[in-house]
């Protein structure tokens, strides 16, 4: 569109001010408040026993939750795009729901499912294994919000790629394995590759969900987030920015391996 | 084979938990679900969490339309990195989305305006949280768009704005509108930017996850599950709306999902 010059710029100036009023100025303002009191100071402050536990049980649930996550992913992406059925729309709803659903009630769900009255619960507590307000809980939560993903990423590409190849590969005597391993996979390992890092930086920073079933054990069942938001109820502001200033940093890290893999995936 | 799996995980996973919530809320008897609904600080909740959200959805129809215009169009030194920007609120914690807006518009922010524990705040954490879905959804469009159309219209003696809404705009219209409904359904169900900054007023600032926060840490289950249904049902009344949309802008194609 021709649009004279001052038009541009006026237009330009404007959304770069609600991007700077919104986005920019108020991370920058983070970080320098962080860093305010030195690096030193920082540096202890994520690394006190609490947040080193927060940390590695953070670490820990993403590691569970997101493998899981991408083996089903790509086997209902399969299901999506090679089967023929009706009430696909169905299952394509249910797939984004956890996009759309209210993280609080992801997280009561869970606890109805699963808590000491909850349907599953009380076999569970029979059994010994405990979900609601502990680690299981937290991982189930953390599967819950990151699943669609690596379907939705790997769905498309499923898609594009066709099974021309595949069938190929099938009549000269590949078996299905072979077949996957050797035609399906090295297509789509861009989109599984990103769906992987929008997953994990979903993982590292789900909060509402987590928050409902970890029940807050201080020293057990401190994501990051909760941390963050621990340390800031109990007037431990600095704490609090410092913890955040880490999970934005892993942030950046996600954002940089999404510029890094998104024109490969495109490619696909 | 792969059908079965990907049935029964999504069951495990999605559909019987959201079951449970379902028939929790109906634990007591349509009576009680109807009065835990139609509870007043339910519904001052509810209202306060729709009028924002669609707020929200319309302001990120016109700022994302906006911003993805200047991104696509418009050529200026930083631009790959404001683009890249773009993507920020996916990548963060929405804690942390939370504590960043309070460093700036909190107490003791160098501006010396303190939105907390207003709806200011709720409507600034929902539009951060919520920035890249329309900017993300109406870009790759505008990219595609023909000029040769924009081209003859100038040379027809149309001026900028007459092309931008006689051409540009109605081309783009499928697509703001699948990124304001995404936007909306998020700010539907949005907790934890929320949480920090909008103080929790019942009656004021409390919008409808945090009071179903509230009422689990109470033991109040059932009115929580109650609640839930509602925004369960908006969710997916806006999702089939978005995978229509979907079918409108790219003949056929599903929605993204994103």
């Amino acid at each position: 569109m021709v649009v004279d010059r001052r038009a541009r710029i006026g237009l330009r100036v404007l959304a770069l001010a609600y991007l700077a009023a919104l986005l920019l100025v108020p991370v920058a303002v983070v970080f320098y408040r962080t860093f305010e009191h030195g690096f030193g100071f920082v540096w202890d402050s994520i690394t006190t026993p609490a947040a080193v536990h927060a940390f590695w049980l953070t670490l820990e649930i993403a590691l569970i939750a997101v493998p899981l996550n991408t083996v089903l992913g790509v086997i209902t992406a399969m299901a999506l795009v090679r089967s023929r059925l009706r009430g696909k729309v169905v299952l394509q709803t249910i797939i984004d729901l956890p996009f759309a659903i209210s993280p609080v009630v992801i997280g009561l769900a869970l606890v109805l499912v699963y808590g000491r009255n909850g349907w599953f619960g009380g076999w569970f507590a029979d059994h010994g294994i405990q979900i609601i307000f502990a680690v299981p809980g937290m991982v189930l939560a953390t599967i819950f919000v990151c699943l669609p993903f690596v379907v939705r990423e790997v769905e498309p590409v499923l898609r594009e790629i066709g099974d021309e190849q595949e069938q190929a590969a099938a009549t000269l005597g590949a078996s299905r394995w072979q077949t996957f391993s050797r035609i399906t996979l090295p297509a789509i390992r861009y989109g599984i590759a990103y769906g992987v890092v929008l997953s994990m930086a979903r993982a590292i920073g789900e909060f509402g969900a987590v928050s409902v079933v970890s029940g807050k054990i201080a020293g057990e069942t401190d994501t990051l987030t909760l941390l963050v938001e621990n340390r800031y109820q109990n007037f431990d502001v600095a704490g609090a920015y410092a913890a955040s200033a880490l999970l934005a940093l892993i942030a950046l890290a996600t954002l940089l391996l999404m510029l890094r893999l998104r024109p490969r995936k495109d490619q696909a | 084979m792969s059908l079965g799996i990907a049935t029964l995980w999504l069951s495990v996973i999605v559909l019987i938990p959201l079951a449970a919530v379902v028939a929790k809320s109906t634990d007591g008897g349509l009576g009680a679900f109807w009065d835990a609904v139609t509870n007043r600080q339910a519904i001052a909740s509810l209202r306060l969490t729709l009028t924002m959200s669609i707020g929200v959805a319309a302001i990120n129809a016109a700022a994302g339309t906006l911003v993805a215009w200047v991104l696509v169009r418009d050529r200026f030194r930083g631009r790959g990195f404001i683009n890249a920007l773009i993507d920020l609120p996916f990548a963060l914690p929405t804690i942390v989305a939370g504590i960043t807006l309070l460093a700036l518009y909190g107490p003791n922010g160098p501006l010396g305006v303190n939105v907390v524990a207003t709806r200011w705040a709720i409507l600034m954490a929902l539009l951060f949280v919520t920035l890249p879905f329309v900017v993300r959804s109406v870009q790759p469009v505008l990219m595609e768009l023909d000029r040769e159309m924009e081209e003859a219209a100038v040379s027809l003696g149309a001026s900028s704005a007459t092309v931008f809404r006689r051409i540009v705009l109605p081309n783009l219209v499928p697509a703001i509108l699948s990124g304001a409904a995404l936007a909306f359904a998020r700010a539907v169900g949005e907790f934890g930017s929320i949480v920090l900054i909008a103080g929790n007023i019942p009656f004021k600032t409390e919008v409808a996850s945090v009071f179903i926060f509230g009422r689990i840490e109470s033991d109040a289950v059932i009115s929580a599950a109650a609640v839930s249904v509602v925004l369960l049902l908006l969710s997916l009344v806006v999702l089939v709306a978005i995978r229509s949309l979907g079918r409108l802008g790219h003949g056929g194609d599903a929605a993204d999902g994103r």
